[in-house]
C-alpha cells in the first residue's frame, strides 16, 4: 500500500494512541466496598431454607453464592432476596454500626 | 463457515426448553464483577447479569450516557467483565454499525449489543438506531427502560407512561408512552422481544435466541426503578411480576412475522388482574388525577388487545 509505515512503527503509534484513551480495567471492588452501603443485613436461617437458590438467582448483585452464602463485603442490603424467598427463610436486620 | 443469510438464525433455535431444565442451564460465570455503583435493588445490576450470562465473554457492550455507563465503577477500574465501549448519547447504534463492520471483516463473530436507556433510545438515540435496522447491521439492540431519564434524575422521556410523576411532570405526564416497539417492527427486523427484570430467566433465553440471527435484534426490557418509581428497593422484582400481571407490560417476542406470546403473559394477557395493583405500588403514581388513569388505562387495553390479535392470527 502507498506510503504505509513499517508493522513496528504502526504498533508503537496505535500504543501511544492507546494510552491517550480513558480505558477502565475489570476489577473486583471497582465500586468500593458496596456493604457498607447497607443499613439491613439479610441474614439466612438454614432451618427455614430449603435451598432452592432463588435469592440467588434474584440477587441483582450476584453476591449469592450457589451454596447460599452471601458477600457481605459487597451486598448492598436492598432486601430482595428476603422478599423474593418463597420460605420466609432470610430476615433483614438492622445493623449496628 | 458461510454466513447464515439475512434474518435465519445462524445456530439452532434453544428457546423451547422448560423452567427447570433452564436454571441448571445457565452459565454459572459473572460477568459482573462485585459490583457495580447501581442503587440498591436496580434492575440494571440485574438484567446485566442475565444478559453477558447469555452473550458469553466475545461480547462488546456499546453504552450510551445513561444509569449504565456511570454503574461500571470508578475509573481506572470497571465491574463490567467484558469490553465496553461509552459512548456519545446520539451515537450508540451508529457506533454499533461500525464496529460490527470492522469485525466482520476482520473475520471475527464477536458479538455486538447496545445497551441503551430509554432516553437514549426512544427520544435522543432514534435516528441512529432507525439507520442501523435499516443498514441489517448484525447485533443486538437492547433497550434499558426504566421510562424516565434516570441518570439525571429522573425527568421524563418519551418512554414515560401518562399520569406518572416525573422531576419535569410533577402533576403527571400528560402524554402517552411512545410506543418504540411499533416503530422498530415497521424496519422489519430478524427477531423483537419484550422482556423484564423480574423474570431473569426469561430475559435469559431473549438475548441468546436473538443473538443467533444474523442482522440486528431488539429487546424491550422494561426496569422497575426503585429509585425514580418510588417504591422500596427490595421489591424491584414483585413491581416486575405486576408489571406482567395487569398485563401493563407484555412479554412477547416476534420472528419471520410472527407474535408468540411469552409463558408469563399467556394467562394475564387473557384475565389480567386489576391495573391499580400494580400502579398502586408506586409513588409516581400517587394522587393520579382519574382523567389521565383513564386514557392510561384505555391505552393499555388497547395494547393487549392488539397483542392478542396479533398472537391469534392465523
Ligand atoms: C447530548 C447529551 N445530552 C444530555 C446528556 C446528559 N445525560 C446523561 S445520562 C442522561 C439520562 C439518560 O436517560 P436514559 O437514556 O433513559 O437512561 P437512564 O439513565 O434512565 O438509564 C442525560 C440526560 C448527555 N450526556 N448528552
Ligand atoms: S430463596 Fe429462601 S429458601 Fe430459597 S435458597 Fe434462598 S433462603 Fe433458601
Ligand atoms: S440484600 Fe440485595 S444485594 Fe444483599 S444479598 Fe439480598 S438481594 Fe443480594
Ligand atoms: S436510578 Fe434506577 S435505573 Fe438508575 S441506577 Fe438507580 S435504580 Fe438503577
Ligand atoms: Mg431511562
Amino acid at each position: 500500500m502507498k506510503g504505509r509505515k513499517p508493522a513496528g512503527e504502526r504498533k508503537e503509534r496505535r500504543k501511544k494512541q492507546r494510552e491517550r484513551l480513558a480505558i477502565s480495567k475489570p476489577k473486583k471492588g471497582a465500586s468500593g466496598k458496596t456493604g457498607a452501603w447497607r443499613t439491613f443485613r439479610p441474614v439466612i436461617d438454614p432451618e427455614k431454607c430449603s435451598k432452592c437458590g432463588l435469592c440467588s438467582l434474584y440477587c441483582p448483585e450476584g453476591v449469592i453464592s450457589e451454596d447460599l452464602k452471601i458477600d457481605y463485603d459487597f451486598c448492598k442490603g436492598c432486601g430482595i432476596c428476603a422478599n423474593e424467598c418463597p420460605k420466609k427463610a432470610i430476615r433483614m436486620e438492622r445493623e449496628e454500626r | 463457515m458461510t454466513p447464515p443469510a439475512h434474518g435465519e438464525p445462524s445456530l439452532p433455535p434453544v428457546f423451547k426448553r422448560r423452567a427447570g431444565e433452564t436454571m441448571a442451564q445457565i452459565p454459572k460465570e459473572e460477568y459482573i464483577l462485585e459490583t457495580t455503583s447501581a442503587c440498591p435493588g436496580c434492575s440494571s445490576s440485574l438484567s446485566l447479569r442475565y444478559i453477558l450470562k447469555a452473550a458469553g465473554p466475545d461480547t462488546v457492550l456499546v453504552i450510551p450516557a445513561s444509569c449504565s455507563s456511570v454503574i461500571q465503577g470508578m475509573y481506572p477500574n470497571t465491574a463490567v467483565n467484558v469490553p465496553v465501549y461509552n459512548i456519545a448519547f446520539a451515537a450508540a447504534a451508529s457506533c454499533a454499525s461500525g464496529m460490527v463492520a470492522g469485525l466482520r471483516r476482520a473475520g471475527r463473530e464477536t458479538k455486538v449489543i447496545v445497551y441503551a436507556g430509554d432516553g437514549g433510545t426512544v427520544d435522543i438515540g432514534l435516528q441512529a438506531l432507525s439507520g442501523a435496522l435499516e443498514r441489517e447491521t448484525d447485533f443486538l439492540y437492547i433497550c434499558f427502560d426504566n421510562e424516565a431519564y434516570g441518570n439525571t434524575g429522573m425527568q421524563r422521556s418519551g418512554s414515560t407512561p401518562l399520569g406518572a410523576l416525573t422531576t419535569t411532570t410533577p402533576l403527571g405526564k400528560i402524554h402517552p408512552k411512545k410506543e418504540i416497539d411499533r416503530i422498530v417492527e415497521a424496519h422489519h427486523p430478524p427477531y423483537q422481544a419484550t422482556a423484564i427484570s423480574a423474570f431473569p430467566l426469561d430475559l435469559f433465553q431473549k438475548v441468546e435466541k436473538a443473538l443467533t440471527f444474523r442482522g440486528p435484534s431488539f429487546i424491550h426490557l422494561l426496569a422497575p426503578c426503585p429509585t425514580g418509581w418510588r417504591f422500596p428497593h427490595g421489591k424491584t422484582i414483585e413491581v416486575g411480576r405486576m408489571a406482567v400481571k395487569t398485563a401493563a407490560w407484555v412479554l412477547w417476542e416476534r420472528g419471520q412475522g410472527r407474535l408468540s406470546v411469552s409463558a408469563p403473559s399467556k394467562g394475564p394477557l387473557k384475565r389480567p388482574v386489576p391495573l391499580q395493583d400494580y400502579l398502586g405500588m408506586q409513588g409516581r403514581f400517587k394522587g393520579l388525577d382519574p382523567a389521565l388513569l383513564s386514557r392510561l388505562q384505555q391505552g393499555i387495553g388497547t395494547n393487549r388487545e392488539a397483542i392478542l390479535a396479533e398472537a391469534e392470527r392465523p
